[in-house]
């Protein structure tokens, strides 16, 4: 905004350096490209070899060498819905846990960090550190105590005791994203909203959603993507009724003969809304896992 | 740290006339909005603490219902002098430090690489996010079965494809996870873990002041010591937060010890370890005496990862 008065005293090798990025090496550039593309490949590499094994018939799956230009087929994908039990009971279990978590995650945390960033308690370091402690602790550590409660009042297979753990697992991080976020809303323009006579309505929408928003997408992101992926506590406290898709995953390899289209085609379908959600969102992906330290 | 409180404080100045009941209101009014957190978070993660602490010293195994009672200090000494508990203490230091180093350093390299304008930065980019993105049961599976296994898994299919192109029958097959089954292990983390050190590194990196790094290239630093002077002290906070953020996760993985050698093979972690002692052989006092002790241990190191956090914190707020 200022720029305008400080035209005159910038110093010349900064306005030269048009490109600073520019690699001082011209030779090593094109080597480097080449670097970057193959590791990035490689690391690549799995994930295509599960689609593409996961298009395959189980007889050219499982082939040495393999059997890579086979013809395609959705065999595998068939096989996984309707060949033995469904998988749709599971998949459904953990949309519902991941989803209702994440907005109890979100209605627990927003208030939280309002008060340890807009109109700070006393101590508020201290809560904060106490909440980023508890995700430092063994969760194992809480896994029989959960169970016992869970037999004792009848909550075994219970997908609300999972949606309860999620939302604990998740708190702590979604307090700490959302504060980083929340830091950021201009006061001095809150009071001037408010001064101005504009509604609550109003300065939410205009003043704190811009900078709140992204914050919020970031941190469904990641309590989504971690309840979705958890395994541990769903083994244990789930059987029939309230198995979510890694359970279900686990207990796929259990068939004899060949499963390996199968079994990638299973892989591919359990990892597609974490797939989707993480390429769509790649940079609230990185605010959300360094806790909204990155932006 | 304070700074920033008090900024905010001044801000919002409280009337000076309030009498001290109206400013215990208002204090309570601040409070409000934390509660339904705390209270939350202290009921779910710390009660059940509690009742670990309190089965751990008992005598509870859910094979003999009729043998439950206080048991003193023998399920600690028990699980003290377990080998076995022992062996998944060194495993599981082992499984965290190779995966988080490991990973560190090439997402360290493939940041600098990433941090170069190129045809394609952004489709490699993506590339390189995907393994994070798979759900580590199925990351765990897909490499168990489609790239480790011996007969008809990618490795030793490449392998035969390559000896192939030179006119080899007989090319090697190793049975990977047998051969190195906690390797094994290690190698599927690093996989997945990798593209998680990158982002953050790269995003540390793309936060590097430019114009300083052109000023020390034109008076003729090199661009190793560009690296070790400018980047490297810079990248410090970046790296550490992704040490402290990896392994607060690595130390506590479960899918891929289960998947892929079930805990066999000198492989079993501590979650393993526990787990089983808990699910397996319902021996309810001694995994909570395991647990109570992997606490304490970890309040133990986490109070020194706690500090190096408070320090970026602290940089954080006084920006």
């Amino acid at each position: 905004m200022t720029s305008t008065t400080e035209t005159g005293t910038v110093p010349a090798t900064r306005t030269e350096t048009g490109e600073p990025r520019r690699p001082r090496k011209p030779r090593s550039g094109p080597l480097l490209s080449l670097a970057a593309w193959v590791i990035g490949l490689l690391f690549f590499l799995p994930v295509v070899w599960m689609v593409l094994t996961s298009f395959h018939s189980e007889a050219d799956a499982a082939t040495n060498p393999p059997a890579v230009f086979a013809p395609l087929t959705i065999e595998g994908y068939r096989e996984f819905f309707t060949g033995g039990a469904s998988p749709w009971p599971p998949l459904l279990n953990s949309l519902t846990a991941s989803i209702v978590s994440t907005i109890l995650v979100l209605l627990l945390s927003i208030p939280a960090a309002y008060a340890l960033s807009i109109k700070p308690v006393k101590k508020w370091t201290d809560v904060l550190f106490f909440f980023l402690s508890t995700k430092m602790l063994p969760v194992v550590a809480g896994l029989l105590p959960l169970y016992l409660f869970a037999q004792s009042t009848g909550l075994l297979d219970n997908i609300w005791l999972l949606i309860l753990f999620y939302t604990s697992m998740n708190l702590p991080i979604a307090v700490w994203m959302m504060r980083s976020f929340l830091i950021e809303v201009p006061v001095e323009m809150l009071e001037a909203a408010s001064v101005d006579g504009a509604g609550l309505a109003r300065t939410l929408r205009s003043v704190v959603a811009p900078v709140v928003m992204p914050g919020i997408a970031a941190t469904s992101l990641i309590c989504f993507i971690f309840s979705w992926n958890e395994l541990l506590f769903a083994r244990v406290l789930t059987a029939t009724v309230a198995e979510t898709a890694p359970v279900f995953l686990t207990s796929f390899v259990t068939s004899q003969g060949l499963f390996l289209a199968q079994l990638c085609a299973a892989a591919f379908v359990v990892s597609l809304p974490v797939l989707v959600a993480g390429f769509a969102a790649q940079d609230k992906l990185v605010q959300g896992l360094s806790l909204g330290s990155v932006k | 740290m304070t700074l920033a409180a008090e900024k905010i404080d001044q801000e919002r100045p409280e009337p000076r006339s309030a009498s001290a009941g109206a400013r215990r209101t208002a204090n309570w009014g601040r409070r409000a909005p934390l509660l339904p957190a705390l209270i939350f978070m202290i009921v779910v993660t710390q009660l059940p603490f509690v009742v670990t602490l309190v089965i751990s010293f008992m005598n509870w195994n859910a094979y003999y219902p009729d043998e439950i009672g206080f048991a003193g200090f023998d399920n600690f000494a028990r699980v003290l002098t377990d080998v076995n508990m022992r062996e998944a203490v060194w495993t599981t230091v082992l499984l965290t430090a190779s995966v988080v180093l490991i990973s560190l350093l090439l997402g360290l390299g493939i940041a600098l690489l990433l941090d170069r304008k190129f045809l394609g930065r952004g489709a490699v980019r993506t590339m390189m996010i995907a393994p994070f993105l798979v759900v580590p049961v199925a990351a765990a599976l897909l490499w168990k079965h489609a790239l480790y296994n011996p007969e008809y898994g990618l490795f030793n299919g490449a392998l035969t494809w390559l000896w192939g192109l030179f006119g080899s029958n007989n090319p090697p097959q190793p049975d990977w996870i047998s051969n190195g089954p906690l390797w094994s292990i290690i190698f599927a983390l690093v996989w997945q873990w990798t593209p998680f050190m990158m982002l953050i590194l790269l995003a540390g990196l793309q936060g590097r002041p430019l114009d300083v790094i052109e000023a020390a290239r034109i008076d003729g630093a090199t661009t190793w010591q560009i690296f070790t002077h400018m980047t490297l002290p810079h990248l410090r906070q970046y790296l550490e937060l992704g040490g402290l953020l990896g392994s607060i996760y690595v130390v506590q993985n479960f899918d891929a010890v289960f998947t892929i050698t079930s805990g066999g093979l000198g492989t079993a972690n501590l979650p393993y370890a526990i787990y089983q002692t808990f699910y397996n052989a319902h021996d309810y006092g001694r995994a909570s005496a395991a647990a109570v002790v992997v606490v304490i241990a970890t309040i133990i190191i986490a109070t020194f990862a706690l500090r190096t956090v408070s320090t970026l914190f602290r940089q954080e707020a006084g920006r």
